[in-house]
């Protein structure tokens, strides 16, 4: 056997391998789990090696859905948008309840959570139609989008899960404002939103509404609806500015701050590595999120560069989201903060965000026109 | 329709990411400004809160100080004792465990309501107990069964203990939970933060008055908690210091002398050292025991003392206001002497009766004691003589005189609530009445006061007091029961107050003549059956208290409910030349103050004077009678 034979088999396999993955994208994201697994392993030392699974397993999907190109997802965006709707109308009407809300269906080997899908189904749906509507789409497309976003939305918001809703609208939006939806009728939406509001008030959830009544004043119920807010404001604050150190935070550590390895584990990180730490993850994310928008600008097509560039915002949407709720200027709302949270489905679902974006990256615009 | 212009469209859709990407570090630099708010500018008030929030002060409840008698004797005390107690946060099932060691350990149904009640004031990661006072084999059986009671412990505990039972009850008073009027005393004393973790607090007597000298220092220890509120390290702790002991002027072998002669009577006798005013006995009778409310009285005893119709829970010795009856003849000869109303020698005809505007105010003696002069008025309790005094004196000069005596307003014992008792005047009845009819005072009023009657009502401390202010020749000292606080820590103490309070001013002649009067009670006058063959030279002076108006019919004992009985009063001080104890006895329902009273005071001056011990409860002297008929 010829040694330098099977040193090139081995180079050209992972060449092979890595060939689809794009380098700044990787690291930046790889940087972003180095500091989950360091979290985790103050926030929850236990579940360090079960989210080390799930990251193994989001690379794995991430590595898959980076090597389909585009054309072929295009051609998923139908048939996975009806799934996803399907799955939750028999949601809505076989779903199993956990903690209130009708979320889990129940298929039997396992339990998923189709809203989850739709995270991704939705933006790749709306960047197919918009491409089919080549030519300079009218209004008349646009409320039609608009119908096919809101269907999936409105079934999510009536499990209740305001947290998905939130960012499967916001996924839909990006694809339609990226379509070049004129600012007229952006502004417009804005001010009739604004008059909405009251209407939609009154279609919310009680405890969707004491949310919003804690953000505004938490003390009012400091050991019920505020407790989250109050505990994990509490530990960010104390952290300071170099933070208490990896393990030293007292807030996490003695668990006053809730959900402390899933949708609070902000507070766990600020409280231990302070504004500094603070300013690097900003920082990683807006890398991201650079990369992506990067990614999207040159991207071949008009689908691929609404799917990149909406991809890219919902990663922006998770972070701002969560960060701005732990950190207390926005209601508590179940979104887990990107890439660090626990829990596998989250993280698998931005691992194939990632990978779209690969997969785009993969066959941008090679000569510019 | 437009046509598509690549260039033109992308060129729009970059400027759409431009507007995206500005859009996102716009929401990041609110999210930074956000940050530095809460770490840099807000970050001292958000360390405030997680220390608060990871540090607790656990109270460490110090040690009650001690009350001892002049001699050291303990009267009241702590005892470490096991008690079962349950951490609510750390139990699941609490009815279910309660049941489970109801199993084993006794448990009443009063524990479990009292269990409930603490669950339902306390926070939950403090231990309550379900049973207190736990006995050896009650602990031993518990531990055996431990592993079964996740959350449940033996811990032990300080309770407040009265060794003698319903001895001296009144005097010590007791300790009970705390409940918001003593939560209201403490943050009028700003003792709140020493009271965390307290959770009794004198209720009546010395436990009341001295509750701040008795308490001591709480100590605290620093937990760092986690959010259930379970301890996970102890960071600093510092001790608490026990509180004061009491050291009373009181002697307790005097004290239960005298509970002891009043047999199962009701009544009182306040004994008082006359040169400090340090009180020797203050009984009250009946008793009740002050144990019974440390840990929560029971409704059932707390019944049965409230409606006994013995009324143990009044304290007849500061409370109890009675007529002096002729106790109040000293007094009243003391202020005929000061007020040059009457000559020890001057001498009244007693017909038997004192004629007011054709109303006669009759003596007891029929035919009365004939010639009387002030000596033989107080020996033989002459009525004619102060009904005559009286009227001649007038009631503003009596009330004025009795007032100077300490009678009818509070003596200032250190214990809380004490009564004023009553000492008419014209100024007294018009604050005490309404009608404009009912304010006037009419000069046929005053004749009864000068015997003592009518409506006069003086507390038996008083009596005493006033007695202990004659013995001591006009010099007050204020009656007190502690005599010195102890600091447990330094052993310093603290003097009560040996000053005197006032010096009334008396003429020594006319304190003398009293004097010698009172002597002659006991060696021939009324008080001379119960003071036979005593070896000291003592003062007395016996009274006897309408309780019934009779309305002119015959008073005979035994054809009156018991009730309805006079009281029967005796008020003496001994040696009689250099006196050491005054005293003042009241038996309630008790007959003659000859009859009932005296024999008291013989019993507690001869072990005062002489230490000799009684063999049973003072007898009572039916032969007795309140005027001899010489």
């Amino acid at each position: 056997m010829n040694p330098g034979l099977g040193l090139g088999m081995i180079r050209n396999l992972v060449q092979r391998l890595i060939a689809p993955i794009d380098g700044p994208l990787m690291a930046i994201a790889g940087l972003l789990l180095l500091l989950a697994v360091g979290v985790m392993g103050s926030a929850s030392p236990e579940r360090l090696n079960a989210q080390l699974l799930n990251v193994a397993v989001a690379l794995v999907v991430m590595r898959v859905v980076a090597q389909v190109p585009p054309q072929r997802l295009m051609h998923l965006a139908v048939p996975v948008y009806l799934v996803g709707i399907l799955l939750l109308i028999a949601v809505a009407l076989f779903g199993d309840v956990s903690k209130g809300a009708r979320r889990w269906l129940n298929l039997g080997f396992m339990r998923a959570q189709p809203s989850e899908l739709m995270k991704i189904a939705m933006p790749l749906l709306l960047a197919w139609y918009f491409q089919q509507r080549e030519a300079m789409p009218r209004l008349r497309d646009y409320a039609i989008a608009a119908v096919l976003l809101l269907l999936p939305v409105a079934l999510i918001a009536r499990q209740p899960d305001l947290g998905t809703a939130i960012l499967v609208l916001a996924a839909g939006f990006y694809v339609i404002f990226f379509a070049g939806l004129s600012w007229k009728i952006l502004v417009g939406m804005a001010v009739a939103a604004a008059a909405a509001a009251p209407l939609a008030w009154n279609l919310l959830h009680d405890y969707q509404r004491n949310r919003i009544i804690t953000l505004f004043d938490p003390e009012k119920d400091p050991l019920g609806k505020g407790f989250h807010i109050i505990q994990s404001t509490i530990a960010i604050g104390s952290g300071g500015i170099f933070g208490k150190g990896w393990r030293a935070g007292t807030q996490a550590q003695l668990e006053f701050i809730p959900e402390r390895h899933t949708d609070f584990i902000f507070a766990v990180f600020s409280e231990e590595f302070g504004l500094f730490g603070n300013l690097v993850l900003l920082g990683l994310y807006a890398m991201l999120i650079g990369r992506g928008l990067m990614i999207a600008a040159n991207a071949a097509t008009l689908f691929s560069r609404l799917l990149a560039g909406a991809v890219t915002m919902i990663f922006f949407t998770y972070a701002f989201v969560n960060m701005g709720m732990v950190s207390g200027i926005l209601p508590v709302v179940g979104v887990p903060l990107p890439l660090v949270s626990y829990g596998g489905t989250a993280l698998v679902t931005l691992f194939i965000g990632i990978g779209i974006l690969m997969s785009i990256h993969g066959n941008r615009m090679l000569v510019q026109k | 329709m437009e046509f598509k212009n690549p260039q033109e469209e992308l060129e729009r859709f970059r400027s759409r990411l431009a507007v995206a990407g500005g859009f996102v570090l716009v929401c990041f630099t609110l999210l930074f400004i956000r940050f530095v708010w809460l770490q840099v500018v807000q970050h001292d008030y958000y360390q405030t809160r997680a220390e608060d929030n990871r540090i607790s002060l656990v109270p460490i409840v110090p040690n009650r100080g001690l009350i001892l008698d002049r001699n050291g004797v303990v009267l009241a005390r702590n005892y470490s004792a096991y008690t079962l107690e349950i951490t609510p946060s750390k139990a699941r099932d609490l009815e279910q465990i309660i049941d489970g060691l109801a199993a084993i350990i006794d448990i009443q149904p009063k524990d479990r309501k009292r269990f409930r009640k603490l669950l339902e004031e306390s926070r939950n990661f403090e231990s309550l107990p379900i049973r207190t006072r736990l006995t050896d084999e009650e602990v031993a059986k518990f531990i055996a069964h431990r592993f079964r009671f996740p959350g449940v412990d033996i811990k032990a505990r300080l309770f407040r203990q009265y060794p003698g039972g319903a001895f001296a009850s009144h005097m010590l008073g007791y300790i009970g939970r705390v409940n918001d009027r003593d939560l209201e005393k403490i943050e009028e004393k700003e003792q709140d933060a020493n009271y965390r973790g307290t959770e009794h607090f004198g209720k009546t007597g010395l436990e009341q008055r001295y509750e701040f000298d008795l308490h001591g220092g709480t100590g605290f220890e620093q937990v760092e908690v986690d959010a259930g509120g379970r301890a996970v390290r102890t960071l600093a702790r510092t001790a608490p210091v026990a509180g004061n002991n009491l050291t009373l002027t009181v002697d307790v072998e005097l004290q239960r002398i005298a509970e002891q002669a009043f047999g199962d009577r009701k009544g009182a006798l306040v004994a008082i050292e006359p040169a400090t005013g340090g009180i020797l006995a203050l009984v009250a009778v009946p008793n009740y025991d002050p144990n019974l409310f440390v840990d929560g009285i029971d409704t059932q005893n707390w019944k049965e003392l409230n409606e006994s119709p013995d009324k143990p829970m009044v304290n007849r010795a500061l409370n109890g206001a009675y007529p002096p009856g002729s106790t109040f003849k000293p007094f009243m000869a003391l202020a005929a002497l000061t007020l040059g109303k009457r000559r020890p020698e001057q001498q009244i005809s007693d017909p038997g009766f004192f004629n007011f505007g054709g109303h006669h105010f009759r003596d007891d003696k029929k035919g009365g004691h004939g010639m009387v002069d002030m000596y033989k008025s107080i020996v033989h309790s002459c009525d004619t003589y102060y009904y005559m005094l009286a009227n001649d004196m007038g009631i503003d000069n009596i009330s004025s005189f009795m007032g100077q005596l300490g009678l009818g307003s509070r003596t200032g014992i250190d214990i809380d609530g004490e009564s004023e008792g009553v000492l008419p005047s014209q100024e007294w009845k018009r604050k005490r009445f309404k009608k404009p009819e009912q304010q006037k005072w009419y000069a046929g009023e005053t004749i009864s006061i000068g015997i003592g009657q009518g409506y006069n009502a003086y507390t038996p401390i008083q009596l005493a007091q006033a007695t202990a202010i004659v013995a001591n020749n006009g010099v007050v000292f204020r009656p007190h029961l502690v005599k010195f606080i102890t600091d447990t820590r330094t052993g310093n103490r603290t003097l009560i107050e040996p000053q005197p309070t006032r010096n009334l001013g008396l003429k020594a002649e006319h304190v003398e003549v009293i004097r010698n009067a009172m002597v002659g009670v006991n060696k021939e006058g009324t008080g001379a059956r119960a003071f036979a063959g005593a070896e000291y030279v003592s003062a007395g002076k016996t009274g006897t208290a309408q309780v019934y108006s009779l309305k002119g019919a015959e008073y005979k004992a035994g054809t009156v409910k018991k009730e309805l009985r006079d009281h029967a009063l005796f008020i003496a001080f001994a040696p009689a030349d250099a006196p050491t104890i005054a005293l003042a006895v009241l038996v309630e329902n008790g007959g003659f103050g000859a009859q009932a009273a005296a024999p008291i005071a013989r019993q507690v001056l001869d072990y005062y004077l002489l230490g000799k011990r009684p063999k049973a409860p003072a007898p009572v002297d039916e032969a007795a009678v309140e005027e001899d008929e010489e």
